[in-house]
């Protein structure tokens, strides 16, 4: 079994204007040293061992549903969890 | 010429679809589900604007996985009419049927009002009936409309006239003010701001009738 950490965020030559409304925030509370905010999604998943390795079923996941590459970069992090019993 | 209006759970334009092809323009349609997975019964598709699954993920990208969308893309190989108005056509790019995406509008405003469009290709099966660079009218209602591609994608839009109409002023910070766009084939069409809602000049513009009319005369002739 493995825990799976998927970040999506837009790409950097995409306008993120969440990004913008809440770096606007910031700078109003006065922590002008942050110098750029860029919002993105989480998602956390279980993925069952299989005889498919778990990057190729991830990056074909974040592919078709979890990030539209046109627009979207994601980078993923997988942790090995022992089997459930 | 007969056209499906396709009901997602979250669709809240499909009655003025319907109404605007049906009992203003005198075609024939109907409402069908996103779980019908046979289409051979209709001559164009109509896809709704709304919040399909609740705009979760991103606007569209679960409708896409809804069976009716096979079928579209089947539609559409087969060079039949798809038209996608507000969340349809947030459905077309998601289904890979247009090419680019819709963002969050630069202001993070919804933007619910009328806008001035231009006709920027009249010479196609959705727009013939408009004169070429005419201004029309119609209302827009999103709080995703900001059309992005890449400069290669811009690039061929333009290059194979896919750019169909574009704001006057632009409103949501779409790329190169793109408000509707067409497929290579010039069969499927997508656009933010809703002709099935400008049908009546009491409701503030009749400017959406000339693109049903259009589609009727031109792929009416076609498949029929």
């Amino acid at each position: 079994m493995y825990f799976v950490k998927v970040f999506v965020t837009y790409k950097p030559s995409v306008l993120d204007p969440q990004g913008e409304a809440v770096k606007g925030a910031i700078h109003q509370l006065g922590y002008e040293s942050i110098q750029d905010v860029r919002i993105g999604k989480y998602f956390e998943l279980k993925v069952q061992s299989s005889q498919e390795p778990v990057e190729t079923v991830v990056e074909a996941l974040c592919d078709q549903l979890l990030a539209n590459v046109n627009m979207e970069t994601y980078r993923y992090e997988i942790i090995e969890m022992e089997e459930e019993a | 010429m007969k056209f499906a209006v396709v009901v997602f759970p979250g669709s809240n334009c499909d009655k003025d679809l319907l109404w605007a092809v049906k009992d203003l323009m005198g075609a024939e349609a109907s409402f069908v589900s996103h779980t019908t997975t046979d289409l051979s019964a209709f001559d164009g598709v109509l896809l709704p604007g709304g919040f399909s699954y609740g705009d979760y993920l991103r606007c569209g990208a679960i409708a896409r996985f809804s069976n009716v969308m096979k079928e579209v893309t089947r539609f559409a190989e087969e060079g039949k009419p798809v038209f996608g108005t507000c969340n349809g056509f947030q459905i077309l790019t998601e289904a890979g049927l247009l090419p680019g995406t819709l963002l969050r509008n630069e202001s993070l405003n919804f933007i619910c009002k009328k806008v001035a469009l231009k006709v920027v290709n009249a010479n196609t099966n959705f727009t013939s009936e408009y004169s070429q660079d005419e201004i029309i009218h119609l209302p827009i209602a999103h709080g995703e409309g900001n059309y992005y591609c890449d400069e290669e994608t811009l690039a061929q839009l333009k290059a194979n006239q896919q750019i169909v109409f574009e704001y006057k002023e632009n409103i949501n910070g779409s790329v190169a003010n793109i408000a509707g766009i067409t497929n290579e084939k010039g069969n499927v069409l997508g656009m933010m701001p809703h002709p099935e809602r400008a049908m009546e000049s009491l409701l503030g513009s009749e400017d959406g009738r000339l693109f049903f009319a259009s589609m009727i005369k031109n792929f009416g002739k076609v498949t029929n």
